[in-house]
């Protein structure tokens, strides 16, 4: 309590821990038909930091965090998560892993009000079955009080309590944005895959996302896969970026690092043609 | 004033607070709605709370005498620092929390603060961002530990930590607690609040804890307030209605204080909660009657009928059928209270079958002849067989209105329970005064200032009217000066200003009196206070004309579509005005009609919008013309500002009045289009983000002609 006993040990900003390798892969690549859209991309996300890929329009980014998120089957390389190769699996049991991820375009349930659809990232960690739900008695409900619990410290850490009761169908774009993210973190993930968290938002809008993401990778150390167009904002939440350019990763590092590659400049302000 | 001492050694809120947790052990003293859930806390545990903290502040070093700046929104963790901070034998300093860092770096180093407790992580920056400029800051506490993990904490505590801090070595601080409150005295300072700062810099206001519990005493009999009342603690705690009404009243009469879960859940939150007692600045009640319009006009046609119908009925008939009794016991409901409730429901539902089934028997009889007769008849007869004599019709119908229209409506807005209401801090527009007494809710106005403790004058129950401000409150003494100043003299005065004994010695003279900077009158017959205007702002025009910009202003932002109007006139010939059109009516207004608009700028210079502004403007042109004595200050010219005028910007205050000079001076580019011949006028203006950043924004504004009601001709004719 005094001056002379502190609280208790805290990491300062700049030392914020990552950790290990959470998630690697391996010569990715994916083919649709004949289209290549990924060619051969390694890269890998450690527990802890924020990681963003970037790139022109029809890079492969979502294809990237499809891949990740287990929606896409590369056709070749492998995909290792917490030090083992992931076998080929179903979305859902990409979820149990610890693995959570939000739409560019968003997905929610438009009829829903805010706190249900939060509650329904939250279905893949209930144990309870359906019969003992639907009668809503003993265990199930138990569970129900817990999980509202856990839905409600992410209201609060998201305020979003003003329209905790209202039809998601209602709200405006910037504040369904911030839902999803709500609904990705009820999930509990290990790692976050964000598709463009920002687009189409105004100034204060992406100011205030990018606050919660900070605080998310901050205060709970999850890890942050994130897709985003606006420069800036990869460059200041970002530890390392990865940037692709017509499938292929032309630059791979911390932001500086980045932003001096000759060849990620080249793909953002093009090549004369001669 | 009489130099009394409560019988019971009640002499402060301490005191007060320990008589609650002897008295009301388990009646709820505090709730705060989080995660969801109201927590509740009673007398008891609060004033364990409160005494833990306390000496939690004691083992971080509180001493006598120091200044503890609380800033935050309003927590019960809040207002237990304040009262953890007077039995320290400190002085609680609640600053606005919306203020940005360079308002909080002057009040900081004015008082003096060695403590500063904050509510969350925004206002911990703030306060950082100040402590290399003012170095006699010591200890920071948080009350929200989001974000603060990555702070250093070797200055800096959570509160929780200090709470628990205080439990664990309560056995060190036990008794030097005992003897700090013993210490306190009725005259020993109780709060010391900053003024909103109109004009120049804020001043701090120090109340002593006669004047804060003298005058909780004077109000709570005055309005028969108990422990049972609900209330919700919502407006900014630096301001001195939130202390006399949070602490004060509810130490004294030992009612709950509710606080809201966030600023945005505020009306969600007053509607659960449904209090008994409010108190709301105008703006409040403005937002909430423009909220309903803008829902009725988007009603089905049988819900605006009724709606119309029963409103327009309720104008008459409110004051006498709708406003709430006061009734000794309000406990629980009983036998005898649901009884009636259960009448008046009946006959407000039985009478409303017995109009339709009357109507549908009249009804075919009268068809029998002709329809267009039909309509004749019913024209002329009134819906109604008149079976009984006028006043008892009123009273069902009102019924039968409370119960299709009122009722569900009250309920809607959070206001069922409400027995008291007050407004205070601007004037209120009549037609919105009227809207809520019409429907039984009990608004009245009061007129005061931080330096009166709040109360000069209110109305009591049953005198109520729109113009006044009522009669001066108990224990209150006001005379109006030569020059129309208001004075008055009252045990809830202020001590002093805080370390400017000049300002003191101009504003409190050495019998107590002190001067408001009001201007107003007694009306004769009724004995109510009216006030005009701020007695400096009153001034003359060109020709020796009365100039009252805020009487015009008023009127004129008591049309929903105008948030804020500044009218300039002082010194010249004419008057022109800027002004901020509200972005909810007129953009309701503006779907409604389909004008398409993408931002607040463009929607500002639509010129269907200027043409609407100006109708308003020409309205109350229309009314001042009426008045002999303000009848030159009609608006000649008008524009509206392309941006809202903010407190952020100096524009406003943090109680949002307006801030003139400044204004003036900002704007002087458009005040001299106003008074030039220009139509339209280019400019740049300065903007701060609520971050304290700046920004510019350009525009092109239109200047706009007001029709002018020619009194001169008038007055030369007559």
């Amino acid at each position: 309590m005094n001056a002379e006993t502190p609280v208790e040990a805290i990491p300062t900003a700049d030392d914020r821990k990552i950790g290990p390798v959470l998630m690697e892969m391996k010569h990715i690549t994916l083919r649709f038909g004949g289209v290549k859209a990924i060619t051969d991309i390694s890269f890998d996300i450690r527990e802890g930091e924020i990681r963003s890929i970037i790139g022109p329009n029809g890079a492969g980014k979502s294809s990237m965090l499809n891949v990740i998120s287990g929606f896409y089957v590369p056709q070749e390389g492998e995909v290792w998560f917490r030090g083992a190769r992931r076998p080929q699996m179903k979305p859902y049991q990409v979820a149990r892993q610890g693995i959570a991820r939000t739409f560019q375009n968003i997905a929610l349930f438009d009829g829903m009000s805010v706190l249900d659809n939060i509650m329904t990232g939250r279905l893949t960690l209930m144990k309870t079955g359906l019969a003992a739900q639907s009668l809503w008695w003993g265990k199930a409900q138990r569970e129900e009080t817990e999980h509202r619990e856990k839905v409600e410290k992410i209201i609060d850490f998201l305020e979003i309590q003003a329209i905790r009761k209202t039809p998601v169908g209602r709200l405006p774009y910037g504040l369904k944005k911030r839902v999803e993210l709500a609904r990705a973190l009820a999930a509990e993930p290990m790692l976050l895959l964000l598709d463009e968290p920002m687009a189409g938002m105004n100034v204060e809008e992406k100011e205030d996302m990018c606050r919660f993401i900070l605080d998310v990778n901050d205060e709970f150390g999850t890890t942050i896969c994130l897709i985003e167009h606006d420069m800036g904002v990869v460059m200041d939440l970002s530890d390392r970026v990865v940037v692709m350019d017509y499938g292929k990763k032309i630059g791979d590092g911390t932001p500086d690092e980045v932003r001096g590659n000759q060849a990620v400049i080249d793909a953002y302000l093009g090549v004369a043609h001669d | 004033m009489t130099e009394t001492q409560p019988a019971e050694g009640l002499v402060s809120i301490p005191a007060l607070l320990a008589r609650n947790a002897r008295e009301r052990m388990d009646r709820p003293a505090y709730r705060e709605k989080e995660f969801g859930i109201w927590q509740c806390w009673t007398w008891q545990q609060a004033h364990q709370e409160v005494r833990a903290l306390a000496m939690g502040l004691l083992a971080l070093g509180l001493n006598r005498g120091d200044f503890v700046a609380i800033v935050g929104r309003n927590r019960p963790s809040m207002y237990w620092s304040m009262v953890a901070a007077q039995m320290c034998g400190a002085v609680p300093v609640p600053l606005y929390q919306d203020a940005v860092a360079e308002e909080m770096a002057y009040v900081l180093d004015h008082c003096g603060a060695r403590f500063v407790i904050c509510g969350d992580q925004e206002q911990v920056d703030k306060v950082i961002e100040v402590q290399d400029r003012i170095h006699h800051i010591e200890q920071v506490v948080y009350v929200d530990k989001r974000g603060m993990r990555k702070y250093d904490h070797s200055r800096m505590n959570a509160l929780a930590d200090v709470l628990a801090e205080g439990r664990a070595a309560h056995f060190r601080f036990e008794s030097e607690l005992d003897a700090r409150i013993a210490e306190l005295t009725y005259d020993s300072t109780c709060v010391m609040l900053y003024t909103s700062g109109t004009t120049g810099k804020p001043k701090g206001v120090v109340l002593s804890n006669r004047n804060i519990i003298e005058t909780a005493k004077a109000s709570v009999a005055f309005d028969h307030l108990g422990q049972d009342e609900e209330v919700l603690a919502y407006l900014p705690m630096a301001w001195v209605g939130d202390f006399i009404f949070s602490i004060g009243q509810a130490m004294v009469a030992g009612f709950c204080v509710n606080c809201p879960e966030s600023p945005a859940t505020m009306l969600t939150d007053l509607r659960e909660i449904g209090p008994t007692y409010l108190f709301a600045p105008p703006r409040i009640f403005e937002s909430m009657l423009t909220s309903v319009m803008i829902r009725m006009e988007d009603a089905g046609d049988l819900k605006h009928a009724l709606f119309k119908h029963f409103m327009e009925f309720a104008k008459g008939t409110g004051e006498t059928y709708g406003m709430p009794r006061y009734r000794k016991q309000q406990s629980k409901p009983t036998l005898r209270r649901r009884l009636r409730w259960a009448y008046r429901f009946a006959m407000g539902i039985g009478f409303a079958v017995e109009t339709i089934l009357e109507n549908a028997v009249r009804g075919f009889f009268v068809r029998l002849r002709h329809p267009i007769e039909a309509r004749k008849y019913f024209k002329a007869r009134g819906p109604l067989l008149n079976l009984y004599p006028q006043p008892w019709r009123d009273y069902f119908s009102y019924r039968t209105g409370e119960v299709l229209v009122y009722g569900p409506l009250k309920n809607t807005l959070g206001l069922s329970r409400i027995r008291v209401a007050y407004t205070a801090g601007e004037a209120i527009g009549p037609e919105i005064f009227e809207f809520y007494r019409s429907i039984g809710i009990n608004l009245k106005q009061l007129y005061g200032q931080t330096e009166a403790s709040v109360f000069i004058t209110q109305q009591p129950d049953g005198q109520v009217r729109s113009d006044t401000v009522g009669v001066p409150s108990p224990g209150v003494e006001v005379k109006i000066a030569d020059n129309g100043e208001v004075f008055y003299r009252s045990p809830g005065t202020f001590v002093e200003y805080y370390k400017n004994a000049d300002s003191t010695a101009s504003t409190k003279d050495s019998e107590g009196w002190v001067a408001t900077g009001d201007a107003g009158f007694f009306e004769p017959g009724t004995g109510h206070l009216r006030i005009i205007d701020r007695a400096k702002d009153v001034g003359k025009m060109a020709d020796g004309a009365l100039f009252a910009p805020k009487y015009v202003e008023n009127k004129l932002k008591f049309f929903p579509d105008i948030l804020e109007a500044v009218v300039f006139g002082a010194g010249r010939d004419r008057c022109c005005a800027f002004i901020n059109i509200d972005l909810n009516a007129v953009g309701n207004w503006a779907e409604r009609n389909a004008i398409a608009y993408s931002s607040y700028q463009e929607l500002a210079g639509h010129p269907k919008v200027y043409a609407m502004i100006r109708a308003h403007v020409e309205e109350v042109n229309r009314s001042l013309a009426a008045d002999p004595i303000l009848s030159s200050c009609q608006v000649h010219r008008f524009l509206i500002l392309h941006k809202e005028l903010d407190a952020d910007d100096g524009e406003l205050t943090r109680t949002r009045k307006v801030r003139r000079n400044i204004i003036a001076e900002k704007y002087a580019d458009l005040v001299a289009a106003l008074y030039g011949g220009a139509k339209t006028i280019a400019t740049e203006t300065e903007v701060t983000y609520e971050d304290g950043r700046k920004g510019h924004i350009r525009a092109t504004l239109t200047l706009a002609d007001a029709e002018v009601v020619p009194v001169a001709e008038r007055r030369a004719a007559a």
